[in-house]
């Protein structure tokens, strides 16, 4: 008798706090869009900035020495990278190194709670409304606590994927990255060795090792000026 | 010797011809500079059209990808080329031009020795290709960072691109410009080597540009049947090496090493076959030249 009253008292203790905890995690949970908003307001402080970083550009068939790069940045998705005095191999889809340009259209996306990934950031897929838009998917990795998208993928009809992970320290409370890394798809490089009349030193690498390869270019920035106003006509290189 | 060489040089560059050849390399520079200055961009889009799928080229970009580092790189290439037909222009004249002119029976009455006749006039060749070389560099490289100005040096290969900071690239033209004249020193000796048998100038020198255009056919093939059984044995093959001092090595993450050289060793065997060549040629011609009865 003892033992079946102790069983009931138990599980109905056991449901209230599981009742409790379920209210709590629901009152605590905030919904995809509601992530969502909450990353844009904070983004949207930002009007402008002039960012300056290294770059490293790691391409299969690209040689290239480590770049000082200026990165320009206007509202609503205005954005430039460029290379002080010299040269610098800019990918294709390099706009979305500003996460920025993500939240530019949100209202033409439906938003998609995804869970969370293995790290424990929360998943929320973009889907395109328009069937005919360019993008036809893009997942924001958040960190929750502190509203910073940590990585994000896009794919397009046109290039491929795009894939963004950023690295955040001292430009947090902007929402600002330190270090990103923005990985792309390659086409195939091949000129004719009668145009390119090449010294075969024997170093060539095979060119199958080279076909479709993922580039990434990484920017390590040091600093940013935020919001004192950009010239337009610095876009217009 | 050394009032031997005056000699020589005097004979060369007392001909109006020799300066054929200085004009012609003025003109192609000038020609080629003046067309990139005027339309460098189509030609900059031309090479790029390979990779802007992948890249978004600005028009900064293209402007300071078309340097003068870069000018120079394509005068170069399309320059060294044709130079051998210059050097072949003298050096193929050299002992059948005199032989022509009745005048080698009467220069061997000299008291002095056939070896030291023929080095003196090979060594006047080789100046002359120097001196060559030199006037392209002035046109090529100072010509065109004087139009063009400096900026990092990119260099599109058949499957890599290499890019170098601009504070990583003159040593890499003055050790270019020093390869490129051991190779058309090789060129003069086998126009020289021919010059031998031969009556008149027209001979040896035709006979060497064909030889180098077959040769230079042969290196570019890219037939497997070729590659390891003839190419390597090509002096033409070896020629181009000048091209290796602009290949770069990378670091793990694929950023150049600067003052790096992919392939050092390959471009100090392909010197040595070019040295080798020019000895085997030389000496070939001085002893045959020894055996040989001067008959004009």
């Amino acid at each position: 008798m003892f033992i079946v009253f102790k069983r009931r008292q138990c599980s109905k203790y056991s449901l209230v706090a599981l009742f409790f905890l379920f209210y709590f995690m629901k009152a605590n949970a905030q919904t995809a869009e509601e992530i969502v908003q909450k990353i844009k307001m904070k983004l949207e402080k930002i009007n402008d900035y002039e960012a300056e970083g290294k770059m490293k550009t790691n391409v299969a068939f690209i040689k290239a020495p480590l770049a000082t790069v200026k990165v320009f940045y206007k509202k609503p998705d205005k954005l430039l990278i460029l290379n002080q005095s010299g040269i610098s191999f800019i990918p294709k889809g390099s706009v979305n190194i500003n996460i920025n340009n993500v939240f530019v259209n949100m209202h033409a996306f439906d938003v998609i709670d995804a869970g969370r990934d293995n790290a424990g950031l929360r998943v929320i897929k973009l889907l395109p409304k328009d069937d005919t838009a360019d993008i036809v998917l893009s997942t924001l990795y958040v960190d929750e606590k502190n509203m910073l998208v940590k990585k994000s993928k896009t794919t397009t009809k046109e290039n491929g994927t795009y894939e963004l992970e950023m690295n955040y320290a001292k430009f947090l409370e902007y929402g600002l990255p330190d270090r990103i890394i923005f990985s792309f798809n390659t086409k195939d490089y091949k000129l004719p060795k009668g145009i390119t009349l090449d010294y075969d030193d024997g170093s060539e690498k095979n060119g199958d090792k080279l076909k479709n390869k993922r580039g990434t270019v990484e920017i390590s920035y040091k600093s940013y000026i935020i919001n004192k106003g950009i010239d337009s006509k610095v876009f217009n290189r | 010797m050394w009032k031997l060489l005056k000699i020589e040089l005097f004979k060369i560059f007392k001909r109006p011809r020799t300066y054929i050849a200085f004009g012609a390399i003025a003109a192609i520079v000038f020609l080629f500079q003046i067309a990139l200055w005027f339309d460098g961009k189509t030609y900059i889009e031309l090479i790029l059209s390979n990779i802007d799928a992948s890249f978004d080229f600005s028009d900064q970009f293209k402007t300071r990808l078309l340097n003068g580092y870069f000018v120079c790189f394509a005068v170069l290439n399309i320059l060294l080329i044709q130079m051998p037909l210059l050097v072949a222009l003298i050096a193929g004249d050299v002992i059948a031009g005199e032989a022509n002119m009745g005048t080698l029976r009467l220069s061997l009455t000299k008291p002095v020795g056939r070896t030291q006749y023929m080095l003196g006039k090979f060594f006047a060749s080789s100046i002359y290709t120097v001196l060559l070389l030199l006037f392209l560099a002035v046109l090529a490289l100072f010509g065109s960072i004087l139009l063009f100005g400096t900026n990092d040096l990119v260099i599109f290969r058949s499957t890599s691109i290499h890019q170098m900071s601009r504070d990583d690239i003159f040593w890499r033209y003055i050790a270019a410009f020093g390869y490129a004249a051991v190779a058309l020193t090789t060129v003069a000796s086998l126009a020289f080597l021919l010059s031998v048998f031969a009556e008149n100038s027209i001979g040896p020198i035709i006979a060497t540009m064909s030889i180098v255009i077959v040769f230079t056919i042969l290196s570019e093939m890219n037939i497997p049947l070729y590659d390891r059984t003839i190419k390597p044995y090509l002096f033409t093959t070896h020629m181009v090496a000048w091209k290796g001092f602009f290949y770069v090595r990378s670091n793990e993450e694929g950023a150049t090493i600067k003052g790096s050289i992919e392939n050092l060793p390959a471009i100090l065997k392909s010197l040595s076959v070019l040295l080798i060549y020019i000895f085997l040629f030389v000496s070939s011609a001085i002893w045959i030249f020894k055996r040989k009865d001067i008959l004009s």
